[in-house]
């Protein structure tokens, strides 16, 4: 089951739905990894009510660690257009491009990781869609996308806490402080002012 | 009175004073024997003559160590002053209060002569005399927000007002207590405080919200927030606080009234005419331990808030580990006679120390 | 810093001004144009900021809002325009009767509850009658700041259109102008679907067209966000009916034609407004007991506020029974 129930926390950290089909004429769907699940589900629930939302649908999908599970199932599911890609950066340009000439009222369900979530959503705000209308739903991974307060550097998939930057190397303490703007959540030197006194990683939420 | 400028650092040999003038007119927060959360809003029309409230923007004795501090902050990291585009124009409404105010309430400090849009300002203090056609970014060394408040004491929110929310959409944020713009530039006002605890529970920052959003041109605001800092340490930004953070544990019983200060924020709220935006200046005062305790009010009183505080309080204001130091200083400062309401020191009426 | 922080007082800051011009537009509108005694410029407003004007009508103080539809940078002049109302309760006919140049008058301080959203790519505004005035302003900032707009304009007719040939003249492309005695419509439909991301919307004009625009852009995948309307409503004459304010200790008669509000005022009582027409939230008031109806006619209190009779606003709302009793 790729869901997972996020224990309630503080204001800035994102809370996510689940995708449900809304009336429009174009419809953007990014997804990655099991977040192909909540497509899938959505699809199911439109085909019910509205057949024709997957031939207005431009899907955009990056397997990561799943490989071919889950693509020979949404390009089953007909969408207008169809793409399969490595990494977010690599579908970044192809997602500015729909951006650039896409209008309002354009609908657009993001689903999976928070890092993809998260990164989708802050380049969907950048573009003039106020992160309200965008519809989110958690899938897969817990691993948290973190932004090291002191370097700025970014640490992608985090999964313990605390970690290592993967930038400047100090050792960082997980906050549930969340930025849309940076798409990441703050981590914090853990050890500066017991300096060496760093305790054993913990797997989130253990 | 004309004032005397200190030349004094907030860094390294850390030579930061206060001479007794400064001390008398310190903005003690409390004003009764204990502290919680509350939206403690007046208007800010003004105050006793001499005090910190009296003008808009009040310049004491260590601007320019403090504008000298600031430059030092953003040229080794320039992230901590931003602006969204779209903040621009706030930026300008900004300067323009800002020159006016100072203009008005320093005449022999500052002047701003305006003739149009074109405009001259000169800041005596830092020995700038600078001509430039006010809303034309092109004219000025810095965007206009930037331009003005390297040159204000204190740091500045500025929030776009809209989807009823406030958002902190820019600032010029230098001598915070421990937040970080750059992670925070674009939240809105219940993100960017979600880290406090207890207040959002309480329903502080729902009152607080409606409050700021209703103040309106021409009726400015205040309120008094307060923390604590080892060492007159201007910039206990997260970003450095890898650096900084080790002197919280350099604190001994020997050094504390010397080292230990207590961080002072008068915050004022302007709304801003042309934007709709709301300006948000963090004026941060700082006061050693032992230059406090001579008003023997102040030290029966800090005593028993320190001594009373709630857990959460003290841990989240970074100074739990600090606590039972600094209880054991201020004690001998209390001797447990009652003291008058109001934030005043109260010298003439209040009893000398009886111990 | 005192203990006890001042009570907010009640309405923005005052400015006193002398009434410099008074032009009629056309058969029911009226422009007045205001200048400060003393020659001096007035605070800079945000476009869609309003003031409330103050008119002591034999004996009686009239407090009617308006919004500033002059150029906001400049300072040396506000200017409202006004729709005289025949069947209102007499505001609008005062200013159109008795106000003349040279008069006296006094104004509060700008206050927006209509504010331009700055992060816009692009500003669609849409006017209806009298509507249009916000919208002058905020295209004379938005030209200075060299932003994108269009604006589309619905009018009766042609001898209505408030501004219409000016504004046609001035921005050739940019004002579409729509004549009901045509029969012409604002196409809202085809106008939603062909923004580019992040376009704002703006509506004002009566309570049917503004409803529709929020529906028509909902129905169309807008955004809420990206859709903005205000509306002032003039308080609504009714059955007097008596309430009793505990925390001045006493008990008052609000007359046919006058607002809780405003018999609080009369009577003496300290009550905080802003924009007096049930949008600004400022006059919330919480109620301590009631038997009988409310009659709710704002736009603050949420739904299940209005029905829970727990809160009040009493600058357009009244009360209909045996007892009420506020927190005032």
């Amino acid at each position: 089951m790729s869901k997972f129930q996020f224990p309630q926390s503080i204001a800035s950290r994102p809370v996510y739905g689940t995708l449900a089909p809304r009336p429009g004429k174009a419809h953007l769907m990014m997804a990655d990894a099991e977040g192909a699940e909540a497509l899938l589900d959505l699809a199911a629930q439109a085909g019910a009510r509205d057949s024709g939302l997957m031939a207005k649908a431009h899907i955009l999908y990056l397997p990561r660690q799943t490989g071919e599970a889950f693509v020979d199932r949404l390009r089953a599911l007909n969408p207008a257009q169809f793409y399969v890609g490595p990494s977010f950066d690599a579908a970044l340009p192809r997602l500015r491009r729909v951006l650039s000439d896409a209008h309002m009222g354009l609908q657009v369900y993001l689903a999976g990781t928070e890092g993809l979530i998260g990164r989708a959503a802050a380049e969907l705000a950048a573009a003039g869609i106020p992160v309200g209308s965008v519809q989110t739903e958690h899938r897969g991974s817990v691993a948290r996308r973190m932004q090291c307060v002191h370097c700025k550097g970014i640490t992608e998939d985090v999964i313990t806490d605390p970690f290592v930057c993967a930038h400047c190397g100090l050792n960082l303490f997980v906050r549930d402080h969340y930025s849309r703007r940076l798409a990441a959540f703050q981590g914090v030197c853990i050890d500066a002012e017991d300096p060496g006194n760093v305790p054993e990683p913990v797997e989130l939420y253990r | 009175m004309t004032i005397q400028f200190n030349d004094e650092t907030f860094r390294d040999d850390y030579s930061f004073r206060n001479s007794p003038w400064a001390i008398k007119r310190f903005p003690f927060p409390f004003h009764e024997d204990s502290y919680m959360y509350s939206v403690n809003m007046e208007q800010h029309r003004g105050g006793p003559a001499g005090s910190v409230f009296e003008k808009r923007f009040d310049v004491d004795e260590h601007y320019i160590s403090e504008m000298r501090d600031r430059a030092i902050v953003l040229a080794e990291d320039p992230l901590r002053c931003q602006s969204l585009p779209h903040m621009t124009l706030a930026g300008w409404d900004l300067l323009e209060l800002i020159m006016v105010s100072k203009s008005e309430d320093y005449p022999d400090l500052f002047q701003l002569y305006r003739d149009g849009n074109r405009w001259r300002w000169v800041n005596k203090p830092l020995g700038i005399d600078d001509s430039f056609t006010f809303m034309d970014e092109t004219t000025l060394p810095h965007g206009p927000m930037e331009y003005i408040t390297r040159q204000t004491q204190g740091d500045f929110a500025v929030l776009d007002q809209r989807d009823d929310n406030l958002w902190m959409d820019a600032g010029m944020i230098t001598t915070q207590a421990d937040w970080s713009l750059d992670f925070d530039i674009g939240m809105n006002f219940f993100e960017w405080h979600a880290p406090v605890p207890l207040a959002h529970e309480m329903g502080i920052f729902k009152r607080a919200l409606k409050f700021l959003m209703n103040v309106q041109q021409g009726a400015p605001a205040r309120r008094l927030n307060w923390t604590m800092t080892v060492n007159p340490l201007l910039d206990t930004s997260p970003e450095n606080y890898h650096k900084w953070g080790i002197q919280k544990t350099e604190l001994t019983a020997e050094n504390i009234g010397a080292k230990q200060h207590l961080r002072v924020e008068l915050q004022t709220f302007y709304r801003l005419p042309r934007s709709n935006a709301l300006v948000f200046p963090i004026r941060c005062y700082l006061i050693a331990f032992q230059d406090l305790v001579t008003m023997p009010k102040w030290g029966r009183r800090l005593h028993r808030v320190i001594r009373d505080l709630p857990e959460e309080l003290a841990t989240y204001k970074g100074f739990i580990a600090n606590r039972p130091l600094m209880l054991e200083y201020l004690s001998r400062f209390d001797d447990g006679l009652p003291t008058s309401p109001g934030v005043w020191a109260d010298l003439e009426t209040e009893p000398p120390l009886q111990k | 810093m005192s203990a006890a922080p001042q009570k907010a007082k009640a309405g923005a800051e005052k400015i006193d001004v002398v009434v410099s011009a008074v032009v009629p537009i056309n058969e029911l509108v009226t422009r007045f144009e205001f200048q400060r005694p003393d020659g001096a410029p007035f605070p800079p407003f945000s476009a869609g900021a309003h003031t409330v004007v103050e008119m002591k009508d034999k004996g009686r103080t009239r407090l009617n809002p308006y919004s500033l539809m002059s150029d906001p940078a400049d300072a040396g002049t506000y200017a409202i325009s006004v729709r005289r109302d025949d069947q209102g309760r007499g505001g609008s006919l005062y200013l159109h009767r008795h106000v003349k140049p040279g008069d006296r008058l006094t104004i509060t301080y700008p206050v927006n509850l209509f504010p331009v959203d700055l992060r816009g790519r692009k500003h669609v505004f849409l006017a209806g009658g009298i509507g249009i005035t916000p919208f002058l302003a905020m295209i004379a900032q938005l030209e200075t700041l060299g932003a994108r707009w269009e604006l589309h304009y619905s009018v009766r007719n042609e001898a209505l259109g408030t501004y219409a040939d000016q504004l046609t003249a001035r921005h050739p492309g940019k004002v579409h102008v729509y004549y009901d005695d045509r029969k012409q419509a604002i196409p809202l439909g085809d106008l939603l679907d062909g923004q580019p991301l992040g376009t704002h919307v703006y509506v004002c004009g009566p309570k049917g067209m503004i409803d529709w625009v929020h529906r028509t852009a909902a129905d169309h995948g807008w955004p809420d966000a990206h859709v903005h309307s205000e509306e002032f409503l003039a308080p609504q004459p009714g059955k007097p009916f008596e309430v009793r304010l505990c925390k001045s200790d006493m008990t008052i008669l609000v007359g046919e034609n006058e607002s809780l509000l405003e018999a609080m005022e009369r009577c003496g009582v300290e009550a905080p407004f802003l924009c007096r027409g049930g949008a600004c939230g400022q006059c919330e008031t919480d109620v301590v007991e009631h038997d009988g109806t409310f009659i709710h006619r704002d736009h603050w209190l949420e739904e299940d506020q209005q029905a829970s009779g727990t809160k009040i606003m009493p600058c357009v709302s009244r009360f209909v029974g045996k007892a009420l009793v506020l927190d005032r």
